[in-house]
């Protein structure tokens, strides 16, 4: 006993005093970080829940004035959708073949050094030039009107960067091992991409799709210049003006009426609810395809 | 099944630098042949060129010949994929899919070269964890993850996986480093009757475990620092270990090495 306390000795003070204070530092840290998220958060839900009701999720603005009551969001609801889910569906197909040929073919070209330069470029694009590139070339070159597709557009040049980015990471964390343990059984290279790197490294992919789309979900300087707004309910994301929810919380918000704010607090809980609602989706499809509970 | 290897005058490189030089050597059928050296010297090198997995590192390269029975392996048209479908390989270090279960690691190989019938699948797993003596440990747990077995476990799940695709050849590259004694003896019984089907080739660091399990043994060296590395004399392996006729050979087998 005296033996192991000569040689094992206990924790200094000093060391106590400083694992303290660290850990002091570490929880105010926390605390600072996390003020802000709860604030909005509980702003977000006190007032938003004045008008969260049936109305506001199954009608449209059209024939409402601002300072009427009721009135709803669901063409900005509609339109959200339609619009993220296009976006989807164009960035996430690019990016992740973009992201596989930089991991897998590329190794240092002079084409995935260039392609990963202006990957970083596209990062740092401001989300007004995004919507106004499409502006400029969709609508007024090309002379297609303003469109829920066309705001699409503008999300995907947003979002292709972040899918790149978060899939490349994904995929080099894929084991070399895994590989070559697939190569050396006589499987094609393509093969073990799909069957072997990409399984492999599916929750992370879905976790960093799923941040890029609530990134997007909330932009309304690209929609503006491209989806313009409207009152009424527009189904078709290909014709005529739509309206999103960010630009719905704009546009409400703009007004000096508290029916027409209640209605901005409201569109804005039911956009953080939509992003909530992605992110369950995204994690029981990860916890469904885990290999903790392969088949 | 089992083929006859013949190596001429290989050289194989990592970019520039040259890890090996010169090898030529014949390995014959249905026999267990033993890579011995030190470490660097370019026994894993060597091996990964024998099933066309060395040009997967990029910058890697190799000149020289490898025939398979009658096949030129690095010949003008050969596909690298169809090479690796015959000669099979087991890594160093355990690497079952993480994904997958015990049975679909073992189906890997199968399944990922095409569509085979769920039924035939079935017989050709179980004789591959039977052949790997796998298969009373885990036949009530095929559906669970590969990667809960235990690492003995793990390396004869791979064995299983590598044997499942018949291949004529077997690579194995150290396959017991990670194995406590049990599970290297399970292996090494494992090798003595795979031979009967297989011609395998493995490299290992242990000296009684070349001298247990193989027929031949080839013992690599460094030329010198930082020179590629050589074969410097293959023969028996009872003649290896008892009268080499390289004094190189015998300095490193007895321990009074470098
Ligand atoms: N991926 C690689 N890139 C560059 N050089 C490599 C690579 N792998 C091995 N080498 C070099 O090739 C030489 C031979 O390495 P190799 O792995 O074949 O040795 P080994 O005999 O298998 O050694 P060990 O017994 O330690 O496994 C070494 O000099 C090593 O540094
Ligand atoms: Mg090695």
């Amino acid at each position: 006993m005296t033996a192991t306390a000569r040689v094992l000795p206990a924790i200094s003070t000093g060391r106590r005093v400083k694992n303290t204070f660290v850990q002091g530092l570490v929880w105010l840290a926390f605390g600072l970080a996390i003020i802000p998220l709860i604030s909005v958060l509980w702003l977000v839900v006190k007032n938003g829940l004045a008008r969260f009701d049936l109305t506001f999720l199954t009608h449209s603005m059209r024939g409402i004035a601002p300072r009427d009551a009721g009135g709803g969001a669901y063409h900005a609801i509609l339109g959200t959708l339609e619009q993220v889910a296009i976006a989807t569906v164009i960035s996430v197909p690019i990016g992740l073949l973009t992201a596989i040929y930089l991991v897998e073919y590329g190794q240092g070209r002079r084409l995935a050094r260039t392609i990963s330069f202006f990957v970083d470029v596209m990062t740092g694009i401001p989300s007004v030039v995004a919507g106004l590139f499409i502006l400029a070339f969709w609508i007024l070159i090309l002379g297609f009107g303003f469109s829920g597709f066309a705001g699409a557009l503008a999300l995907s040049i947003l979002m292709m960067p972040t899918v790149v980015r978060s899939a490349e990471e994904m995929l080099r964390l894929v084991p070399t091992e895994l590989r070559e343990a697939s190569y050396a059984l006589g499987v094609p290279k393509w093969r073990t991409i799909v069957r072997v790197v990409l399984p492999t490294a599916f929750t992370g992919i879905v976790t960093g799709v799923m941040l890029a789309i609530a990134r997007v979900a909330g932009e309304t300087a690209p929609l503006l210049l491209t989806v313009f707004i409207t009152n009424s309910i527009n189904e078709d994301p290909f014709n005529g003006p739509q309206m999103g929810l960010p630009l719905y919380i704009f546009d409400q918000m703009g007004r000096p009426n508290d029916t027409a704010i209640d209605r901005a607090w409201a569109g804005a809980l039911t956009l953080i609810l939509i992003v909530m609602l992605l992110n369950l989706v995204a994690r029981v499809i990860a916890w469904w395809r885990s290999p903790a509970k392969a088949r | 099944m089992a083929k006859q290897i013949e190596v001429a005058d290989l050289d194989a490189y990592y970019g520039s630098h040259k890890a090996i030089e010169g090898i030529s050597m014949t390995i014959e059928p249905r026999s267990v042949t033993a890579f011995i050296g030190p470490s660097g010297c370019g026994k894993s090198t060597f091996l990964r060129t024998l099933n066309r997995m060395h040009e997967v590192i990029p910058g890697a390269r190799v000149t020289g010949k490898i025939r398979l029975e009658d096949q030129d392996l690095y010949g003008a048209g050969v596909d690298p994929v169809s090479v690796r479908r015959t000669v099979g390989m087991v890594f160093q270090r355990p690497n079952p899919f993480p994904t997958m279960s015990i049975f679909d690691n073992v189906a890997a190989g199968l399944r990922l070269n095409g569509r085979v019938r769920r039924s035939e699948l079935e017989g050709v797993v179980e004789k591959s964890l039977r052949g790997a003596n796998l298969w009373n440990e885990v036949k009530d747990r095929l559906s669970k993850p590969g990667a809960g077995l235990s690492g003995g476990q793990q390396q004869r799940l791979c064995i299983a996986r590598a044997i499942a695709v018949s291949p004529a050849v077997l690579l194995m590259d150290e396959p017991c480093s990670a194995l406590d004694p049990i599970s290297t003896l399970a292996i090494e019984d494992l090798i003595a009757q795979l031979k009967n089907d297989f011609t395998i080739v493995i490299v290992t660091h242990n000296m009684q475990q070349a001298a247990r399990v193989s027929d031949r043994t080839a013992f690599f060296n460094l030329a010198g620092p930082g020179k590629p590395g050589k074969l410097v004399e293959m023969d028996d392996t009872s003649k290896i270990f008892t009268t080499p006729s390289e004094k190189a050979t015998e300095d490193y087998i007895t321990g009074r090495f470098g």
